[in-house]
């Protein structure tokens, strides 16, 4: 199945991002590093087949967050993320 | 357990829920009405995380929409088998009435939609991706808006539309039928276009809010082509299923 196929949006990424950041996530503003773009987090495409969840930008599809459980503790790289906004 | 999972359990945490009552909507999909204790309340749209543990302590989660109004008295999801799915299949098939499952939400915030907020409200439902808007169109009947609706929905043969006679008591829906239409069937029998969504929605010029849900490869078509029939790409929100949907 290709990849196209497999994507989500920002809403399947939901309950992990409360998780994260501990308020409703997918109605705040990121600014995607790449390309300086602003979309809401629901808007953000998901794919979250692999092992970890990876969150890439609709305009440029820059990777802007992943996620992952490694032994039990979830690491989150943000370094595709200029800024989000609540 | 880490201090983090404990922070984490107790902000967003997993609650043991009941199965009150299971009802069978189609072939392949099932509705669970849920006992929810100290429930937060939700809008229209949110869905909720299901988790299933093995009793090899293996755990699979998945997201469901809500298909319930804010005003019903109990919370409901509805849930689409997937035949090569880890959690579908027993959420569909398998649980009775008194099983317990484990759940957390209301999650979402961006495909929502509330009478405050107002309209018209053009709906476009890919198969199970009736789900929340159905929670939308249960929502406008039981808090008597005036917003004005339209419902697009595709579906692959009768037998597969959701809600089939309550969808028709709050709404005259336009269904397409993709595989298999019904005999003597005048309506529109091919996948969802551009000449369909004019048909069947509304004019640009009035700016309806227009929430899209189904299959990925739907959800963008469908969202591609109302950008090119004129509407306003800030008024379409939209929720993928993946591939195959529910």
């Amino acid at each position: 199945m290709d990849a196209d196929g497999l994507r989500l949006d920002g809403n399947a990424a939901a309950g992990m991002l409360d998780e994260i950041f501990r308020v409703e996530t997918t109605s705040a503003v990121a600014t995607c590093a790449g390309c300086g773009a602003s979309r809401a987090m629901g808007e953000v495409h998901v794919y979250a087949h692999g092992p970890g969840v990876v969150l890439r930008c609709p305009g440029c599809d820059a990777v802007v967050m992943r996620f992952a459980r490694i032994r039990g503790r979830l690491v989150a790289d943000m370094r595709g993320v200029r800024t989000v906004t609540f | 357990m880490s201090s983090a999972t404990r922070a984490t359990e107790r902000t967003i945490g997993w609650r043991a829920v009941e199965v009150r009552e299971t009802i069978r909507e189609t072939p392949s999909a099932a509705t669970l009405v849920l006992d929810v204790p100290g429930w937060p309340g939700h809008r229209a749209g949110q869905h909720v995380d299901v988790r299933l543990t093995a009793e090899d302590g293996y755990q699979a989660s998945r997201s469901y929409s809500i298909a319930s109004a804010p005003e019903d008295d109990d919370v409901a999801l509805t849930i689409q088998r997937l035949d090569d799915g880890e959690v579908s299949p027993y959420l569909v098939d398998e649980v009775r009435a008194g099983d317990q499952l484990e759940l957390r939400g209301p999650v979402g915030g961006w495909f929502v939609w509330t009478a405050a907020q107002g309209g018209p409200l053009f709906l476009v439902a890919g198969g199970s991706g009736l789900v929340p808007l159905m929670a939308m169109l249960r929502h406008r009947a039981n808090s008597g808006s005036d917003v004005e609706a339209r419902l697009l929905l595709s579906a692959r043969r009768e037998a597969d539309v959701l809600y089939a006679s309550e969808v028709r008591d709050v709404i005259e829906p336009a269904i397409t039928y993709t595989r298999e239409a019904p005999a003597g069937w005048t309506g529109y029998a091919r996948r969802v276009d551009g000449a369909m969504l004019a048909e069947a929605g509304f004019e640009p010029q009035l700016r309806p809010r227009i929430f899209v849900c189904g299959p990925t490869g739907f959800v963008e078509g469908v969202a591609r082509e109302l950008v090119a029939l004129g509407h306003d790409a800030s008024r379409i929100r939209t929720e993928r299923f993946g591939a195959t949907g529910g």
